[in-house]
């Protein structure tokens, strides 16, 4: 046979579909398999996580030369046993596009002009240096991103918590997971999910929350279709606000309007009581009940505030909260009808079914988010089904280290790498690790997220660096923050890989190393950290987000805090962030181990992970003896909260008479800057759309194709129909992808927040439509 | 010139048609299962207006039930796209 690079790389792809066949049908075999072995020399194959998604799957990265040409998934990893989705598979043609940018820029006279990296930094060091010393150190803000590192955040949180004194640091897991959070420390007094994507193998009924997995999860999702074929007692119920190709591919789709998940999840907590399908000795030993405040508000105004409080209550007084909630009251509030709730009951109560509860940015953005999380904690908890291989409440996240960077390393206002701010403890222990006095860390959160850019817009903060996000196409009620930024003595930095519309407001812009340009860590939606090594260069001055932010702490004076050298710096400061973590609860594993493995779940004890947290046949954090140990809270239970069903923040009304729901499609990442630059991606899906309900499309007089005007109270967009297209939406709502920035849908969407988590709800809003 | 790989499904009983078109089409080579209904296909085109159409193709094939990709390559230099105009 001719052997040239060609056919090596078709060989590479042929052993890949065959590791992928083995991985889903044990025992195939193929004659011609031996002829693929034993050829090398052409790519060497490096492993890393992808790096558009939360699922966190395993790649293979062929390397020729400088270059990545080929990607394949790694079928030594747990998560996706080498299989990836369409992203996955293109990922590397990301690193690519002939736009990438490779120089710094500062603006000067308005316009952006070239410079060395090294002068730009040093504008970046005298700016906040001078803003500090003009405005106080609360004037300068850091906004980074959930595809930052766990280093990237890491050495945001120490230089700007530790160093510089502010709390001025967000992320924009604040946009996606922060009532994930919240959610968890409510119920649980930790965060994280207690179970692992190994539950999939177990569970025998999925209900997916508001989360269409077969496009956001793809490759769990085929995990589910594969056991539902390989075993005959799995079923998939799809419970939405419109109909997705998760909702086609489910045994049942169940639609229910716009926020009364809230309603819907209290009914089948009824129904499961009122059948006595509780699971009363789970309950007796391992749960709590509790009441917080209600008509807690939405945040639309600026400076709004909220603390919860917290109620004991008894079972008798939960049960009586209940009584609003009988499937049939909720049918009326919620369309689903009483027939449909008490089987999704039947299916949580049968004691004979492992239950798996997925969900992702249908429950996390929403003015009630915290609420919606801990109502169907309630569900697994009065049927115990929690903790064990195949029962399960999953929280998924949607960026690849929104856990590991985020909620790990705790680069949100309030928190710090191990705790939160407020804690004197947490202060201290973070002051001793960072060798810096205890003083310098201040005890008071300042703003979260939207808080934050409102703080722009007023003035409050003058100075902020973002990293790895594109807040001028995300931020909700765009247009009030991006007038916001380009107020005159406002100064922004951005670090990107690709030119954006947030880079379009920059005042410095710093060209970022993309993924496996740089060593890093993620960590992804079931506690797995996952390295990565430099795999090939970054291109032109190009420098990772961990050692910008090092380069300018060293400028304003913080040479102590950063000391590390360059080729050890990411080992270096694995070790220290892991001290904060150190302990049964959290210890993270080492960085030789985290090298060798695709990927390694904390709590890592003893050389070992914890898959199921919580119960003590494999959690070595358990100690109080029984068959459970909620250790996260005090009184060592798990909480069942008695939260009310409350409308939206906006909803249709004679003048606005339409839902607006936005998210995403297979095809891309977020808001496009990286997918899109991917040929064969951006060809299957080169723009975005509005879906509307077929009968919607035929009173508007508008067919596929034509364009209509979305109006809301903030703006409007005009931009192509989509009738039964991938997705339908049901009469009275429309669907818009916010991938593409030639149609910004968040100069549309309302700027609400769930109250305890201060995440937007991009899910609901009030528009009109005009055929344009 | 893009290599893909796929896992190929098809539809109940039409492997063997399956495996005939498959193995007509230019671009195409196929690796049959022995023990199970399941095809590998390797595409290999020689530039993005090929590979879309070889896609379109595939896709009316009346004996493919699903194909899921298993492998991407694509070595060409890639245009860049200026923002709102990403034509490829
Ligand atoms: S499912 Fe997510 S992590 Fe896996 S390949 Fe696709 S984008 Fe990457």
């Amino acid at each position: 046979m001719k052997f040239n690079r060609r056919s090596f790389i078709k060989g590479a792809a042929t052993s890949s579909a065959i590791a992928a066949a083995s991985a889903i049908f044990p025992g195939i075999s193929f004659a011609d398999w031996t002829k693929q072995e034993g050829a090398s020399g052409m790519i060497t194959w490096k492993k890393a996580p992808c790096r558009f998604c939360g699922t966190g799957c395993g790649v293979l990265i062929g390397v020729s030369g400088d270059r990545a040409v080929a990607v394949k998934g790694d079928p030594n990893c747990s998560v996706n046993k080498g299989l990836c989705c369409v992203k996955g598979y293109h990922s590397v043609q990301a690193l690519y596009g002939k736009d990438r940018l490779t120089k710094a820029q500062v603006r000067r006279n308005g316009a952006m002009v070239e410079v060395p990296i090294k002068e730009a930094l040093d504008i970046i060091a005298a700016r906040m240096k001078e803003t500090i010393a003009r405005h106080g150190k609360d004037a300068v803000a850091m906004y980074g991103s959930g595809q930052w590192t766990i280093p990237d955040g890491y050495v945001a949180s120490k230089l700007f918590k530790g160093c510089l004194g502010t709390n001025n640091l967000e992320a924009n897991a604040r946009l996606c997971m922060a009532s994930a959070v919240t959610g968890f420390m409510t119920s649980f007094g930790l965060d994280e999910p207690m179970g692992c994507y190994e539950d999939i193998d177990h569970a025998n009924v999925f209900v997916t929350w508001g989360n269409n997995m077969a496009e956001m999860h793809p490759v769990l999702f085929s995990r589910m279709l594969a056991n539902r074929k390989r075993r005959n007692n799995v079923e998939i119920i799809d419970l939405a606000t419109r109909t997705t190709r998760t909702s086609q591919a489910a045994d049942k789709a169940i639609l229910f309007r716009p926020q009364t998940d809230l309603a819907v999840a209290n009914a089948i907590c009824y129904e499961i009581i009122h059948n006595k399908w509780v699971n009363q000795d789970f309950l007796n030993n391992h749960v709590s009940f509790h009441k917080g405040k209600t008509n807690i508000g939405y945040g639309t105004e600026d400076h709004f505030a909220f603390t919860d409080t917290e109620e004991a209550i008894s079972f008798a007084d939960y049960q009586k909260f209940l009584e609003d909630y009988t499937p049939e009251k909720v049918e009326k509030i919620s369309g689903v009808s009483a027939r449909d709730i008490k089987y999704l009951a039947s299916l949580y109560g049968d004691p004979t079914k492992k239950v798996t509860s997925f969900w992702c940015m249908g429950m996390n953005q929403h003015t009630r988010g915290t609420w919606i999380q801990n109502l169907v904690y309630n569900i697994h908890l009065l049927t115990g089904k929690i903790s064990t291989p195949g029962n399960s409440p999953f929280s998924l996240t949607g960026q690849p280290s929104a856990c590991g960077t985020v909620r790990e390393v705790g680069t949100l206002t309030h928190a710090l790498p191990h705790g939160v701010v407020t804690n004197d403890h947490d202060r201290e222990m973070a002051a001793k690790i960072w060798e810096v006095p205890v003083s310098n860390i201040d005890p008071k959160p300042t703003y979260h997220t939207v808080e934050m850019f409102r703080a722009l817009d007023r003035g409050d903060i003058k100075f902020m660096w973002i990293q790895v996000t594109n807040p001028m196409v995300t931020m909700p009620n765009l247009n009030r923050y991006r007038n916001g930024v380009l107020k005159d003595d406002r100064f922004i930095v951005v670090s990107e890989v690709y030119p954006t519309p947030t880079t379009d407001i920059a005042d410095v812009i710093l060209p970022a190393a993309m993924w496996v340009e740089q060593e890093g860590m993620f960590g992804n939606s079931e506690r797995r950290t996952q390295h990565f090594a430099r795999i090939v260069p970054p291109p032109g001055e190009a420098m990772s987000d961990t050692w910008q932010l090092i380069e300018v702490a060293r400028r304003l004076g913080f040479e102590k805090q950063f000391p590390w050298s360059e080729d050890e710096h990411i080992g270096k400061i694995w070790e220290e962030y892991r001290r904060f973590h150190e302990g049964p609860k959290h210890n993270m594993a080492p960085y030789t181990v985290l090298l060798e493995r695709p990927g390694v779940m904390w709590p890592f004890v003893d050389g070992k992970e914890t898959r199921w947290r919580f119960n003590p046949k494999h959690d070595p954090a358990c100690t109080n003896g029984k068959d459970f140990d909620f250790y996260g809270k005090k009184d060592n239970k798990a909480w069942i909260w008695a939260r009310p069903y409350e409308p939206a923040a906006e909803a249709p009304d004679a003048e606005y008479n339409f839902w607006l729901n936005t998210g995403r499609v297979i095809e891309h990442f977020h808001t496009g800057s990286m997918t899109r630059r991917i040929p064969i991606l951006h060809q299957a899906m080169p723009s975005s759309y509005v879906e509307l309900n077929p009968e919607d499309a035929a009173d508007l007089g508008v067919v596929n194709g034509e364009m209509v005007k979305i109006i809301s109270r903030r703006g409007a967009v005009t931009m192509p129909a989509s009738i039964n297209g991938r997705g339908v939406p049901p009469r009275g709502m429309v669907f818009v992808p916010f991938f593409d920035d030639s149609y910004l849908i968040n100069e549309v969407t309302l700027d609400a927040f769930c109250p305890i988590s201060k995440q937007p709800d991009y899910k609901k809003c009030a528009v009109r439509l005009e055929k344009a | 010139m893009p290599i893909f790989s796929y896992l190929v499904i098809p539809t109940t009983g039409a492997i063997d048609q399956l495996y005939d078109e498959l193995t007509a089409i230019p671009w195409c080579e196929v690796m049959v299962a022995e023990n199970k209904e399941i095809i590998i296909l390797v595409t290999d085109t020689p530039d993005a207006v090929t590979e879309t159409e070889l896609q379109k193709q595939l896709k009316e094939l009346p004996s493919l039930q699903s194909m899921s990709m298993t492998f991407g390559h694509n070595d060409d230099n890639q245009p860049g796209k200026p923002r709102g105009d990403y034509e490829v």
